[in-house]
This record gives structure tokens, sequence and C-alpha cells, in this order.
């Protein structure tokens, strides 16, 4: 029987370009250049090496974004995903965990899975709590935080680094998985495999096809409000020195100056 | 005065010091009433008890050592049916996020991740994010539910307000779900005797520039003369030189010390997300171009094998 695994994967600004909100403090995805998450590359490489090393096993890649959000999903194909799912809808615009939650859940449930893989967070919104809140509304095994991760016998196994121990961590599938920085670098699609992407299906999915009220999620259905958002003023500059056998000695005074010593 | 559900972060009772901040933040917004996971309550109740907390509500179970998050959920939305707290608030470690996500699913509400302050506001608390690698300061808020807010560390000064802290028995019922994930085995960190890195009021890093696992004894012996918690960029780690449970910047610990001291370090985006927020940060860099001089309050460019042992030196001398 056929391993169906489902990576989640989150089209973000650009970490080192110019990232903002737009007038209605949700983030600016109009102006800014976009990419396939970097931490979700992980996830992907990790479905991969489990697909290859299942009998038989099919890789969705499944992204919740704008019309851009297409290029994160070309990016996993290339890797080496088999297919992909864009949920995509106007009235997406301005959605919060919650409401991405409930998106990808039912996303999910509409593909078929045996497994959910996911980054660790998004490089934008860095909450890290995707991965659990599909364990919720799925009613399935979370088993997060993998650096390291392996599928057999119909159950997932993994290491967790936490806050304070190692943990060796097992569930039965189906489950939701999320892999961190640690898990494995992940592949350069090839030429051959950037070729092959361009034949592989999309299916697009909007909110209808899932059964979900628009007042469910984006701006007005949001559980949260933002009501601020500003830059953060640059640091004034601060005193630079050149040393030249006393920088340890100057160092040493404004830290006392300071009070730190 | 409304409640306020804490969720305590300790080791065997031992109460970590992010709990402190919450406690002291949920004063802002009402009373705390402190949930307390796990064997040592009793140890935990006088300190819950000196920093406010108006009620300690404590579960043991072994569910809670030998499955992952789902049976703490499970305790704090035992605890807000026995509450109906104005919101609840948690440590932002990896595992309180997890909680947190899980447990504003439960009970219908919406959840802000990463505060770094917290306030009283005309419709609820109002939480103050750090956000894009702390080049943008955001205020959210909850609209729906009880707010769920997890904070950073470091995010305030505890401060002491004795309060009754009675200590009750929570009833827990395990979710038939909630025990999907078991953990095998559990291997504790070994300590190192140095503050905790997300809790140090001093950190000193190092990366690329310390050029190997040897010459981290360097950053290590300032660490220790400052009283400091050592840290490393991404690029020390991976080249092995360092562990991995010390990397700072965005997927690794981030922190927001008095003191944040880089050698070595280029002050890449992903490692600046993760410490940009210290009070005073203070570089050591060689090349004059390093982007972590646009951050510094103080930068020494030169040689960190000149100046940091000599500034080591200063250090002891000044403390006597
Ligand atoms: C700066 C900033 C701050 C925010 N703060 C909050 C907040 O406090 N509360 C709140 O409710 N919302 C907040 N949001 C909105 C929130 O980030 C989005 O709703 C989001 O899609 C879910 O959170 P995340 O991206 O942080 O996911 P994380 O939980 O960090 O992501 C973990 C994993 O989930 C998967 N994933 C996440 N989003 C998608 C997606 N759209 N499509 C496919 N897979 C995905 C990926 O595998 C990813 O690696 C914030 C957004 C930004 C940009
Ligand atoms: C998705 C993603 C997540 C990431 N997460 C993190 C993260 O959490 N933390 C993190 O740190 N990075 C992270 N990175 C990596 C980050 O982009 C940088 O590669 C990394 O921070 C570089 O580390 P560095 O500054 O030590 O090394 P480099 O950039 O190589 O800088 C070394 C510096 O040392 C200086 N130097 C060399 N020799 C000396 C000497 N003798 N004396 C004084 N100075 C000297 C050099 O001038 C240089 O400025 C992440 C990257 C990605 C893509």
């Amino acid at each position: 029987m056929s391993l169906r695994i489902v990576v989640c994967v989150k089209y973000v600004p650009d970490a080192t370009g110019d990232r903002h909100f737009a007038d209605d403090l949700t983030v600016d995805r109009d102006d800014v250049d976009g990419l396939l998450s970097e931490l979700d590359e992980y996830a992907v490489e990790q479905a991969l090496q489990i697909a290859e090393d299942a009998e038989d096993a099919e890789v969705t890649v499944l992204t919740v974004g704008p019309e851009d959000a297409r290029d994160a999903l070309r990016k996993a194909l290339s890797m080496g995903a088999d297919k992909a799912v864009h949920v995509e809808d106007d009235d997406l615009h301005g959605t919060d965990a919650i409401g991405t939650s409930l998106v990808l859940a039912k996303a999910i449930e509409k593909t078929g899975y045996d497994l959910v893989v996911c980054g660790m967070a998004s490089t934008d919104g860095t909450m890290g709590v995707l991965p659990a809140m599909l364990a919720e509304r799925l009613g399935v095994p979370q088993v997060t935080l993998l650096s390291e991760v392996s599928v057999a016998d119909g159950k997932v196994t993994g290491r967790r680094d936490g806050d304070t121990a190692t943990e060796q961590l097992e569930a039965a599938l189906p489950a939701v998985v999320s892999v961190t920085d640690q898990s494995g670098e992940a592949r350069y699609p090839s030429f051959k495999g950037i070729m092959a992407a361009k034949k592989k299906p999309v299916q697009s999915l909007d909110l209808d096809d899932l059964d979900i009220d628009a007042d469910e999620v984006g701006l007005e259905g949001s559980w949260t409000a933002v009501d601020e958002a500003a830059e953060r003023p640059a640091r004034t500059a601060g005193t630079i020195v050149t040393d030249e056998g006393e920088g340890a000695k100057q160092l040493a005074e404004f830290l006392a100056g300071q009070k730190f010593i | 005065m409304a409640e306020v559900l804490v969720y305590v972060d300790h080791v065997d009772g031992a109460v970590r010091k992010p709990t402190l901040e919450l406690l002291t933040l949920a004063r802002r917004i009402g009373d705390p009433v402190a949930v307390h996971l796990g064997a040592g309550a009793d140890a935990a109740a006088a300190t819950l008890a000196e920093y406010g907390a108006v009620k300690v509500l404590t579960a043991d179970a072994p569910e809670f050592a030998d499955y992952l998050v789902a049976p703490k959920v499970d305790a704090l939305q035992a605890a807000h049916e026995a509450v109906s707290p104005a919101a609840v608030l948690l440590p932002s470690s990896t595992e309180g996020k997890e909680i947190a996500a899980r447990l504003a699913l439960r009970i219908g509400s919406g959840i802000i991740t990463d505060a770094v302050d917290l306030e009283a506001g005309d419709s609820g608390p109002v939480a103050t994010q750090s956000v894009f690698a702390a080049s943008f300061t955001t205020k959210s808020r909850v609209t729906k539910g009880t707010p769920v807010i997890t904070v950073k560390p470091n995010s305030a000064a505890p401060e002491t307000a004795q309060a009754a802290g009675t200590v009750e028995q929570l009833s827990v019922t395990f979710g038939e779900k909630s025990t999907g994930t078991k953990v095998v085995s559990r291997t504790p960190r070994e300590s190192t005797g140095r503050p905790e890195l997300t809790e140090a009021a001093i950190v000193v890093s190092g990366g690329r520039g310390v050029n190997g696992a040897e010459n981290f004894s360097i950053i290590e012996e300032l660490a220790d003369a400052l009283g400091a918690a050592v840290g490393a960029s991404r690029a020390a780690v991976d080249a092995g030189w360092y562990p991995h449970t010390h990397q700072v910047g965005q997927t690794g610990k981030s922190v927001s010390p008095q003191l944040y001291i880089a050698a070595g370090i280029s002050g890449a985006i992903q490692h600046r997300a993760g410490m940009q927020t210290s009070k005073t940060i203070v570089a050591i860099n060689k090349d004059s171009e390093a982007p972590i001089f646009d951050l510094v309050d103080y930068g020494v460019v030169g040689d960190l094998f000149d100046v940091v042992p000599k500034l080591t030196e200063e250090v002891k001398t000044r403390k006597g």
C-alpha cells in the first residue's frame, strides 16, 4: 500500500531582502521577492528520503498562499516531489495561524495522507505552532522538532533536541512531523528535476472546494488583530575603535562604564 | 480582579526564571493562577506565591513525562475550565508554544507567540512583538476567546509580590488521543555550570572567526570572567566546534540579555534575528565592514585572538 506524504511548504518574503508591512498591517507580499521558506526545504528533503526508503510512496507538496506561492511549489517539485496542491483564494488575505491551520487541515484531509511533514517554523511568522495545530485538528500524533526522523512498519520515530533534554519519540501513522535544520541538508534541484517539474500536476483549490466560509479566514475572520507596526528605529551609531594594542583596554573601560564589570 | 493562568516551567519543582517573569507580567492584567504539572509542586508553591500567584493548580501523572505535549494541553484545558481566566500565559519555549497552539484550538481562542511585552488594554491584553529579525515592533491583540500568549524570556524583570499561593489539586482526564506520541527515552542535557543561554544577563558568542573547537576556550574564559553564558553562530555549530544547543539565531535560541558580545561573527540576518533585542551589543571582528558593526554600541575592529584574552585579563583584574 502506498505511503501518502503531504509536505506543507510556505512561500515567504526573502529574509535577506527588505521586509515590511502593507497599509492594512499585513505582511507586504506584493512588493517583495518571495521564495520557498528555507526551513521547509528541510521538510521536503526528509519527505523525499522517507519516500525513497518506502516501497511505494507519493509526496504531495501543499501551500496556502497567493498566486506567487506557486514558485515555492515549483521548487519543491523540482527537488523531487510528485505533485502539488495550491490553496489560493482572495479571501485568504490576512489569515492568522488559527485560520491557516484550518485551511491546511482541510486540504490535507482532502488530499489524503499517512504522514504530514512540516518545517520547524516559517521564516516570516516564525511562530512554530502550525505543526502542533495540524496534529490537534487532524486528531493524530504530533512528532515535532525532529533532528532525525525515520518511518518503518507503520511507525514514525525520531529524535527531538528539546530545551532541557534530548528525547527519542515514537508514534503510529498517520502522524504530523516537523523537522529542524539539523535533520540534513536539502538537495539542490537537478536540471532533470527542473524540467520534470514543469510536467507535474499542480491542483488549485479555493475555499469553496474545502467547504470553508470566507468569514472563517482572512483579515475579518482573524482571531488576532495587529494594531500597530513600527519600524524599529535604527540603533544610534555606536563607538567603533580599531585595535592597535589598546582595544581590549578600551572595551573594558566601556563595559565598566556600563557597570558590566 | 480577573484571574490569569500562568503555565509553570520547572525542573522537578525548581521554577525557571521565565515563569517568574510571566507572573510579574500577569499581574498587570489580573491575579496570577499558576499551573504546575508534574512532580515538585510543594517546593515550587512557595516561590510561585512569592512572585504573586494567588493560587497554584497542580496535577502530577506519568502521562506528562511519558507522552509529548498533548497531556499537558489536557491539563491546561482543565485549568481553563476551572478558572475561566482573562488570559493564559506560557513561556515562549519550543514546548510552551506547542502547548499554547493546541490549547488555543481546544478553547476556541486566538494565539500570539513570542511577545516581548504585555499590557492591559481596553479590550484585553496588548502584546508587543518584535518581528522580522527585530526590525519591526508590532502591537497585537487576541480578538476571539481567551487570549493565549507566549512570552519570550527576559521580557520583564521578575518582581516579588507575596500572595497566598494556595495549592489546589487539578483533576485532569487525559484524552484518548493525547497518548499518541510516546517519549521512548529522555537524556537530560548535561549542565555546564554556566547560566542558561536564554536566561543569562550576559552572553558571549563565538563564530566562524574562532576557527576551531579548541579555540572556543577563549570564548569560555571570557564568559566565565563575566559570569556569562556561551553562544555560537550557526557557522561555528555546523563546523562542529560547539554544541547546537548553544546556537543563537533564527533556528537556534533567541536571547535578549543585558549585554551580548559577538566575537568573530559577521552578523547575518539569521543570526541577528536571535540577538538583536539585546540591550547592549558589543562586537569584536577583524573586518571593519562586517554588518554586525551596524548594530553595536561598542565595536572593536581587531583580531579576536588578541582582543578576547586581553579583555578576559582586564575583566579579571577589575573584578579583583
Ligand atoms: C511577523 C508575523 C507575526 C505574526 N504573528 C502572529 C501571531 O502572533 N498570531 C497569529 O495567529 N498569527 C500571526 N502571524 C500570521 C501567521 O504567521 C500566519 O498565519 C501563518 O501562516 C502561520 O504561522 P507561521 O507562518 O508563523 O507558521 P509556523 O508555525 O512558524 O510554520 C511551521 C510550518 O508550518 C507550515 N506552514 C505554515 N504556514 C503555511 C502555509 N501558508 N502553507 C503551507 N504550509 C505552511 C510550514 O511547514 C512551516 O514550516 C504572524 C505573521 C507574521 C508575518
Ligand atoms: C534558514 C537559515 C537559518 C539560519 N539560522 C541561523 C541561526 O540560527 N544562527 C546563526 O548564527 N546563523 C544562522 N544561519 C546562517 C547565517 O546565514 C550565517 O551563515 C551565519 O550566521 C554565519 O556565521 P558567522 O558569522 O560565524 O560566520 P561568517 O559569516 O563566516 O563570519 C565570520 C566573521 O568572523 C570574522 N573573523 C574571522 N577571523 C577573525 C579573527 N581572527 N578575529 C576577529 N574576527 C574574525 C570575519 O571577519 C567574519 O566577519 C541561518 C541560515 C539560514 C539560511
